[in-house]
């Protein structure tokens, strides 16, 4: 099957910064990916590429089969919900509105439901919402709009927990109804982490982690116990973070364990604790790549 | 972290609804021939990616557990609880008694003072013997 998004070779130069470098990823459509990574590690570029309000520098981009950029049959199919979107002076209503006009798929049933999820009432205008509502508006006309290709770039500025759950579980929801292309951009790694498929985490313009999520929760595990114990059973593997206090250490071992390792950890006194996707990521967007490709994760940086 | 019904965060999710699944028929609350949650009543109660809880379904299936029937969803097959509780009786050493022998060690108690201690919790258990 022809993926929904296939990257190949972007690179994107600004002046001063290469904000992307050599990027390749697939991605399958009806699946939902998580876009992680520092400030500045690319990922609102990458985004903005997708959706053709940017162009490569040099590269293939290709969404829905094509290129985006200033390709309309695309781009009316394509969905990308910003971090802080701007509006103009409008009601709230008339905002839904607007974008129903170049949405085939807008459910204003949907749109509706989730106004009232959210508290956000059609008549309020736009500059009266406080940063948290404009968020709201922009997650409802962007699930409301059922774009094929949806990419959400940190959506929920200033939304509270309560309201970011609304979010996840409609996605979800929505999502499990109609399947769609998602890709979220977040740094609420924990938040959103059982929502996805796949993971893809960048790290200075790079791709440092491309992945499904499954197979990161608890590839790595964190040993703790007497120094000794803790080499012994770390000895020869790729490790991760070595932590010292006084008589014990603690590291983190990538890869799986075995029973047999398991029962010499327990013998000898070690905590084992895997770690969760989160923590795996945040190993992966600090630049601690070697050891990541060695066990086997799929990585597109294959010599750094 | 958002509330995933118990799932954590350490263990592929697919594996922990597979057990999840396989528990509820070990303990009888999925008897033989009842009709399997579909994956997206999986996927809304944990708060999962659907192919999430698809993946954790087809371990089962795979394993033979459950049986498919078309158009109307998965099952739970003949001889399912018997297999997954004989299973469950092979790991009870590995999973719950390796782990009491390593840390009685760790505390000195010898093994009949260990039978001792098992004896007596079991005998404050209203209708327990041992």
């Amino acid at each position: 099957m022809t993926p929904a998004i296939s990257v190949t070779g972007l690179t994107r130069k600004y002046p001063d910064d290469t904000a992307l470098h050599d990027i390749n990823i697939a991605i399958s459509g009806g699946t939902i990916t998580g876009l992680l990574g520092r400030n500045g590690a690319g990922k609102t570029t990458l985004l903005r590429i997708l959706a053709g309000q940017e162009f490569p520098s040099s590269g293939s981009v290709r969404v829905l089969g094509a290129p985006p950029a200033e390709n309309e049959d695309v781009l009316r199919r394509v969905m990308l919900v910003r971090e802080d979107q701007a509006y103009p002076d409008i009601k709230v209503g008339q905002a839904l509105r607007a974008a129903s006009w170049f949405r085939p798929n807008w459910d204003s049933a949907l749109a509706s439901s989730l106004l009232g999820d959210f508290g956000l009432r059609a008549g309020k205008a736009v500059k009266k919402l406080s940063r948290g509502q404009r968020s709201a508006l922009g997650i409802t006309i962007g699930l409301a709009a059922r774009a094929e290709v949806t990419l959400f770039d940190e959506p929920y500025a200033g939304l509270d927990a309560v309201a970011r759950q609304v979010f996840y579980d409609r996605l979800l929801a929505d999502f499990t109804e109609f399947p769609r292309t998602v890709l979220l951009s977040t740094h609420l790694i924990d938040e959103a982490a059982a929502l996805f498929e796949a993971v893809i985490v960048l790290d200075r313009g790079r791709v440092v982690l491309d992945a499904p999520a499954d197979v990161l929760r608890g590839a790595a595990t964190r040993v703790t116990g007497p120094s000794l114990a803790v080499d012994a059973l770390a000895g020869g593997r790729p490790v991760w973070e070595r932590r010292q206090l006084g008589s014990q250490a603690s590291v983190v071992i990538v890869g799986p364990l075995s029973p047999d390792d398991r029962e010499r950890a327990r013998s000898s006194g070690l905590d084992l604790t895997p770690l969760s996707l989160q923590q795996v990521v945040v190993q992966a967007a600090a630049g601690v790549l070697a050891p990541v490709h060695q066990t086997g994760f799929e990585t597109e940086r294959a010599s750094a | 972290m958002p509330e995933m019904a118990g799932l954590d965060e350490g263990t592929p999710l697919f594996v922990q609804v597979a057990d999840r699944l396989g528990g509820q028929i070990a303990d009888g609350g999925l008897a033989e021939g009842a009709r399997v949650p579909s994956t997206n009543e999986l996927a809304a109660f944990y708060r999962i990616n659907p192919a999430t809880a698809a993946k954790g379904i087809n371990v089962l299936a795979d394993g033979g557990l459950l049986e498919k029937r078309r158009g109307i969803g998965m099952f739970v097959a003949t001889g399912a609880r018997k297999r997954l509780l004989a299973r469950r009786r092979a790991e009870f050493a590995q999973r719950y008694v390796e782990p009491l022998l390593t840390e009685a060690a760790r505390l000195g108690i010898d093994a009949d003072e260990l039978f001792a201690l098992i004896r007596e919790a079991g005998n404050e258990r209203e209708g327990a013997s041992l």
